[in-house]
């Protein structure tokens, strides 16, 4: 039990001492999985709402493969991208093998799926409600992908959320990637690896109660945007 | 496959724009082990080479087996392993060039205190070895063609035990680094083969303790290799050749000497011109 009370003041300590090399390893730990999950969102968004509205030849089959790509896992995402940007790999040319960008390339991987699968099914819950009505203001399923998006952002909200909770947790990806590197590519996931293999339990338990605070507090955030939204909407109706 | 590969270089194309390259900065990627890196001997030694010659050292700790197949892609800069067998192969398949010797630690077993298997009086490893297979007491080993697994392979062979056989048994194949195979060994009560280094720095040892070490053996050498720059065009060839240089220099080896951990020396520089 003394290894738990022991992980509570370490990570205590690390955050009152405002630790210098635990900043620099959370704020990169944000930008990765924040920048990636942008990515996954702006990709996965409309493509899960063109799969809810267009009928075309294959389309459960695209769908079953979406949904089922939301389990990809980590670390076969970590080394196709690695083998992709190995110097001996395709895009070996373009020296991004450990460094930040290859670690939001395979993060955006592994969270555009998770976007797009549930934004699918939110889009299309709000088309069966809403397809008369927009239909007979001559909206056709392209025109209509805009405005269900807009319609469903509270719901989309969670999907987002959903692949930020993915990015910020995986390590398996990261690591292969990234490297682990000091000062360059060194995250909250791959560091809790690291104090592992040195053994120091309770170092690494503590950087974990640190990113749970991390991502409650991203939640909690995006929670706060949603219902502030919400009032503001209803105060206008 | 072709879409997809465009769509990921647009992708990373996108990621290269919002993070550039930071051009003006002089790094080396070093591909390296995680005994140097874990023993804590690189936050020692890599601060000095920077604040010397300007250029900031990337270091990717993994396995041997897995440095040099890092090597061998073209991902890194330089090697800083340690199977002199492997590495020399290596070199004569043209993947690196300018092998150098640059230092040494030991390795040590690692066992329970109430030492199950009586290892503590064994002559030599293979005698210490072979007690513990005789008693069939648990074995973490790192599995994972690590220079420390290949060390502990040659070892077993040495003392004519076919460690295969009993895998899964009291063999134990952890296939992972150092140090979460010794959170095993201490988890299961069972011995293990570690570098010292590790050991020293090994913060969750519970129950374990060295059980047998000193034999000349157990002897186990660093080397560095620069990365074939005629097979890989954009290895830093200049950059890596200084780091090279200034390991084996009287300053490079001397800065190993002086890195201790309670006052006890981990590394002991033993470049010779030549080697």
């Amino acid at each position: 039990m003394n290894d738990f009370s022991d992980a509570f003041a370490t990570a205590l300590s690390l955050i009152l001492n405002l630790d210098q090399d635990l900043a620099e390893i959370v704020l990169l730990s944000l930008r990765v999985s924040l920048t990636a999950v942008l990515v996954a969102a702006v990709i996965g968004l409309p493509l899960g709402a063109a799969l809810a509205l267009f009928r075309f030849p294959g389309r459960s089959a695209a769908i079953v493969i979406v949904n089922a790509l939301m389990g990809l896992p980590p670390v076969v995402v970590g080394l196709v991208v690695y083998l992709l940007l190995s110097r001996s790999g395709p895009l070996g040319p373009l020296g991004l093998l450990f460094s930040p960008a290859a670690m939001i390339i395979a993060q955006a991987v592994l969270v555009t799926p998770i976007v797009a699968a549930l934004t699918r099914q939110v889009v299309e819950d709000l088309w069966a409600e809403y397809e008369e009505q927009l239909r007979s203001l001559g909206a056709t399923p392209a025109r209509a992908i805009g405005t269900l998006l807009w319609d469903g952002r509270f719901s989309l909200v969670t999907a987002v959320l959903a692949g930020f909770g993915r990015a910020s947790a995986e390590v398996g990806a990261v690591m292969i990637v990234g490297g682990n590197i000091a000062h360059v590519t060194r995250v909250m996931t791959t560091t809790i690896a690291l104090e592992v293999s040195k053994g120091d339990l309770a170092l690494a338990l503590g950087l974990g109660i640190i990113l749970i605070a991390l991502s409650l507090a991203v939640n909690g955030a995006a929670s706060l945007i949603r219902e502030t939204a919400r009032r503001y909407q209803g105060a206008l109706a | 496959m072709r879409t997809i590969i465009r769509l990921l270089a647009g992708l990373a194309t996108t990621a290269a724009l919002l993070f550039p390259a930071h051009a003006a900065d002089k790094y080396i990627t070093v591909a390296s082990t995680t005994s140097t890196e874990q023993s804590g001997l690189f936050g020692h030694l890599l601060p000095k080479f920077t604040a010397k010659t300007g250029i900031e050292v990337r270091v990717i700790a993994q396995g041997t087996g897995q440095a040099l197949k890092t090597g061998r892609q073209g991902d890194a800069d330089v090697l800083f392993v340690h199977d002199p067998v492997a590495e020399k192969k290596f070199v004569e398949e043209g993947y690196g060039v300018g092998r150098r010797e640059v230092m040494y630690n030991d390795f040590v077993v690692v066992g329970p205190k109430s030492d199950p298997a009586g290892v503590k009086g064994a002559k030599s490893t293979a005698e210490a070895l072979k007690r513990i297979a005789d008693a069939q007491a648990g074995f973490a080993s790192r599995g994972d063609k690590s220079g420390t697994h290949a060390a502990e392979l040659r070892h077993w062979k040495a003392a004519g035990v076919d460690v295969a056989a009993a895998s899964g048994s009291w063999y134990r194949e952890t296939g992972s680094g150092m140090g979460p195979t010794l959170n095993t060994a201490a988890a299961m009560e069972a011995y293990s083969l570690t570098d010292r280094g590790t050991w020293l720095n090994f913060k969750n040892r519970k129950n374990l303790e060295i059980v047998f070490e000193g034999d000349p053996s157990l002897f186990n050498q660093y080397g560095v290799i620069l990365v074939n720059p005629d097979k890989h065009a954009h290895v830093k060839k200049d950059m890596g050749q200084t780091f090279m240089n200034w390991l084996t220099s009287a300053e490079g080896q001397q800065t190993i000497a002086d890195y201790k951990i309670n006052g006890e020396q981990l590394f002991f520089p033993n470049y010779k011109p030549g080697s």
